[in-house]
């Protein structure tokens, strides 16, 4: 074991961004343009750091995979996106930010990194403003605000239940602009499937055409991936289907550290599946909260009952009842395993999937009953609509059926406070990165965090690395480069054709998302584990002999995209178990049974684990490195919600 | 629920395409429309073949990525719905499905039920933006916005880019899109400066992207699954009308 360290400044917590950019090295306007910079992932994060990357004048090629940036998953955000302009007056500061997110975080996060974060939130308001977001505003014409899980102060911004969509669509046309003004290129429905090193640095990209299936490479100075988290390992979750690992997992396979990666977030509202063939689950904002009341029939008799029959003294109202004082506005991963808790003891409601009922009520009676039903309309009319498609139920009528399910993956490329990967030149931004969001991330959060590294960060520090190394040009007969081309190849060979092809993509990926819910989700222990890893192992040696792709590779193949995509997560999964194992203590998310109160709640271990896990790739047995957190100005409690 | 699917299968562009029928057996009500695909293409593979493409990602109805004309309506033919957002129990009377790519000259085929719709972004990229330079903005509240326009404005952003109103209209005109990003941003106090221009730039690049005129059919409002009422387009009339 070895340490890592995050080259953060020294000093006053408030002046280190601010110092740190005096001395952070620029470059003049007029050599910018010698200056080329690859982005995938076109995301809140890709599309903010592209449009500032080519406004400043540098040459930049983006990449995703999708048929437009503006599909990127930042466009399904429901809930709204944090800032501490403390416009409603109720003592928010950078300061509580800063002191929610770590405490959110459990611990687990850096000092300097959410400071920073917590004071540019306020600029992310601004500039969105400025391109014509349409925030909710009160009639006096002023931005509104709420409260969003987890905190008592409103700085939550909102666009009724889709903030993603119109903060995605203010970079995105901030990305367009770019491209019209040919500072930045822009590929579309293209997947990057290698990274090229040359001398230790990242100079590429192999990128795989998904229309024609044709396989390039593209060179640069430096290269940024802001390609979203890893949800998807778990085969069922709010991501969108596409969402991967396979830029991440790439990188980390050529030597950046994979950080925190069994640090996943479950989501309590999630309407709950009706059946083996689903696709995916879908998030019901966690906003709801704010005025729904989560309960459960007090008797496993009343579960199959219709809602409305049970009467009031027979329901559980279980936050409540258990954390009085946050009730159910507390943490995520503590609704969550409160909610498992309840199906496992049989009180859960809705379609029994292998032999269990796994939902609870989320009631909105009370508040029709107060505010009236026009005014919730106003306030949620686009959610409700949505799980009425969806579940054909009407929750102005009944009470919604929620879940648990995974959502956000905190773990990721590990960082410094450049934001730069161990990889030389290899920068990661947004929900791709492991940094600011500790063992579990607040509601609202992400969107704050993917633009921070997006306007703000990654364009001030990418331009230092820029500046201060000489670069000469990779092209691309370049033995690295070629080499690249080449195993990005064989591999798609090996896919189309295994030993024996019997398994499509899907097979391996359901079968990979029922092991790791199980072993790595909600609850983790010891002995799960172990077994976890031993099966992964056996479906990763069953993938290779197995995998069935039809069709041709020269092609627009989504069998062999999956494919691609699936192997990756069965990789990433057993690294998934082995964090878990080898983090004896719960924190967070992190829920590992030998190590829970009475309560439930997480015991933390500071003194053997307030550290960030970062994990080297090594043919044989991952190496981990440690980042130890010191917590200078915060001093660590025990979270205590009841 | 057993199914007869006729499905749009097109190797490429230059070769022409064809329906092909499919059955496919015991499908649960509570299966959307794409699962009921997915399940489908799992088949094709078991019988070794070339899987049905087609687009998707979000799957809640948001990305604007899934297309599909069923039965001849772009999403099907539920209001204000995607067709990821469909699910079979609404096809409880129609188990014999027609599965088409949406049609324009201007979304070219690219396989089976797959489009190309970048003509979408190059119409954003004339001009479908404020320019406000990053970094340098303004504090949030130091405009007003009243409400109403707020809201309006949000209404007209909700616009997720799908095209099923080029799809459906006669005249494979894109102008609903176009004049619900032109409505988003008028309304605004930060986009009203350059609002005219925008207009021309966006209406200019429709054209060149071969997309037709609005010739008033009105269409494109009915099959919209996010509601963009042509009232955006007389919006959009009136800007272009300012002189
Ligand atoms: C349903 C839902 C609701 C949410 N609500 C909220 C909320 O209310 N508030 C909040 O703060 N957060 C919310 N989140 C979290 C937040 O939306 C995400 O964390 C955030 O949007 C991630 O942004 P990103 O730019 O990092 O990545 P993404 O938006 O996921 O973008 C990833 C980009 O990378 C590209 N890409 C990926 N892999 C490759 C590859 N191999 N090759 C090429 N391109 C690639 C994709 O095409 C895409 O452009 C929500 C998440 C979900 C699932
Ligand atoms: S106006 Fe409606 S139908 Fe047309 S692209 Fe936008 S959302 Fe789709
Ligand atoms: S898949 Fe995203 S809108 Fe249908």
């Amino acid at each position: 074991m070895s340490s890592i360290y995050a080259k953060d400044p020294t000093g006053p917590l408030e002046n280190r961004w601010e110092k740190h950019l005096f001395n952070l090295s620029l470059i003049a306007p007029q050599n910018r343009k010698k200056h080329k910079v690859i982005v995938i992932g076109t995301g809140l994060a890709g599309a903010s750091l592209c449009a500032t990357l080519g406004e400043a004048g540098y040459q930049v090629s983006s990449f995703c995979f999708q048929d437009s940036p503006r599909r990127a998953h930042s466009i399904a955000a429901q809930g709204g996106i944090n800032s501490t302009k403390n416009y409603q007056n109720d003592g928010d500061s950078v300061w509580r930010l800063f002191y929610d997110t770590i405490k959110g975080g459990d611990f687990r996060a850096r000092e300097s990194n959410v400071y920073r974060l917590a004071q540019l939130s306020s600029n992310i308001i601004d500039q969105a403003v400025a391109q014509g977001v349409p925030f909710a505003r009160e009639y006096s014409g002023y931005l509104a605000n709420r409260s969003f899980g987890g905190t008592q102060v409103s700085r939550t911004f909102y666009a009724r239940g889709q903030t993603g969509q119109q903060l995605l669509l203010g970079a995105y046309q901030a990305h367009s602009r770019q491209l019209e003004n040919d500072n930045v290129t822009h590929q579309s429905r293209s997947e990057m499937l290698e990274l090229i090193m040359v001398d230790d640095q990242a100079r590429g990209v192999v990128v795989r055409d998904l229309v024609s299936g044709e396989v390039s490479a593209h060179t640069a100075d430096c290269v940024v991936l802001c390609t979203g988290g890893y949800s998807n390992v778990f085969y069922l979750s709010t991501n969108a289907k596409g969402c991967n690992t396979s830029a991440t997992w790439r990188a980390y396979k050529q030597g950046a550290y994979f950080a925190n990666p069994s640090f996943t977030q479950i989501h309590p509202t999630c309407i709950p599946p009706t059946g083996e063939n689903q696709s995916k689950l879908t998030l019901m904002s966690e906003s709801l909260r704010n005025d729904g009341r989560i309960w459960a029939p007090k008797n496993s008799a009343d579960c199959t009952k219709n809602p409305a029959d049970i009467k009031e003294e027979d329901r559980d109202y279980f936050l409540e009842r258990m954390y009085p004082a946050f009730a159910n506005l507390a943490p995520r991963d503590v609704a969550s395993r409160a909610a498992k808790v309840i199906c496992d003891k049989g009180l859960g409601v809705g379609s029994k999937i292998q032999g269990k009922r796994l939902g609870v009520y989320l009631d909105f009676s009370a508040i029709i009953e107060k505010l009236g039903l026009d005014a919730v309309a106003e306030k949620y009319g686009n959610l409700f609509d949505m799980y009425s498609s969806i579940t054909g139920e009407n929750p102005y009528q009944t009470p919604m059926k929620i879940y648990p399910a995974p959502h956000y993956t905190m773990g990721g490329l590990w960082v410094d406070y450049n934001l730069m990967t161990t990889v030389e030149g290899l920068f990661a931004g947004g929900e791709a990165n492991f940094s600011d969001h500790g063992a579990n991330r607040l509601g609202a959060s992400a969107l704050m965090q993917g633009l921070a590294d997006g306007y703000f960060i990654l364009p001030k520090t990418v331009a230092n690395y820029l500046a201060k190394n000489t670069l000469t040009e990779v092209d691309n007969d370049h033995p690295q480069v070629v080499q690249s081309l080449k195993a990005v190849k064989d591999r798609i060979q090996k896919f189309m054709k295994a030993p024996q092809p019997k398994h499509s993509p899907e097979y391996f990926h359901q079968k990979l998302g029922g092991i790791l819910w199980e072993a790595c989700g909600m609850s983790r222990e010891a002995d799960r584990l172990k077994q976890a890893i031993v099966d992964i192992a056996e479906l990763e040696t069953q993938f290779w002999q197995n995998i069935k792709v039809t069709g041709v590779d020269n092609d627009l193949n989504q069998t062999l995209e999956r494919a691609g995509r699936v192997v990756d997560f069965i990789e990433l999964g057993k690294l998934m178990c082995q964090d878990a194992l080898m983090r004896e203590e719960s924190c967070g998310a992190h829920a590992r049974v030998e190590y829970l109160t009475e309560g439930g709640e997480a015991k933390r271990d500071d003194n053997e684990f307030s550290f960030v896990g970062a994990w080297e790739f090594m043919s044989e047995q991952p190496k981990l490195h440690k980042e130890q957190l010191n917590y200078e100005f915060i001093e660590p409690t025990v979270r205590n919600y009841k | 629920m057993n199914f007869t699917l006729h499905i749009w299968r097109q190797k490429n562009i230059n070769i022409a395409g064809d329906f092909v029928t499919y059955k496919i057996d015991d499908i649960d009500e509570d299966t959307s429309f794409l699962e009921m695909l997915d399940q489908l293409n799992e088949q094709l593979i078991a019988n070794d073949e070339d899987c049905i493409v087609f687009d998707y990602d979000c799957r809640e109805g948001i990305c604007g990525a899934c297309s599909l004309v069923i039965n001849g309506y772009p999403h099907g033919d539920k209001k204000a719905t995607t067709t990821c957002q469909l699910y079979m129990r609404d096809y409880k009377h129609q188990t014999e499905l027609w599965v088409e790519p949406f049609r324009a000259n201007s979304f070219p085929v690219i396989k089976d039920l797959t489009v190309d719709r970048s003509s979408f972004d190059s119409i954003i990229q004339s001009g479908g933006y404020i320019s406000v330079h990053t970094g340098a903005a303004p504090d949030a509240n130091a405009v007003l916005v009243d409400k109403p326009s707020a809201d309006e404005a949000f209404n007209s952003a909700t616009c997720i880019g799908c095209g099923a109103c080029v799809a459906v209209c006669p005249n494979a005109s894109a102008t609903l899109y176009v004049a619900a990003k032109i409505t988003h941003l008028s309304l605004l106090p930060q986009g009203k400066i350059e609002e005219k221009a925008r207009a021309q730039k966006m209406l200019n690049q429709m054209q060149s992207e071969g997309f037709g005129s609005c010739s008033n059919h009105r269409h494109c409002e009915r099959v919209c699954p996010k509601g963009i009422s042509v009232s955006n387009i007389s919006k959009m009339n009136q800007v272009l009308a300012w002189s």
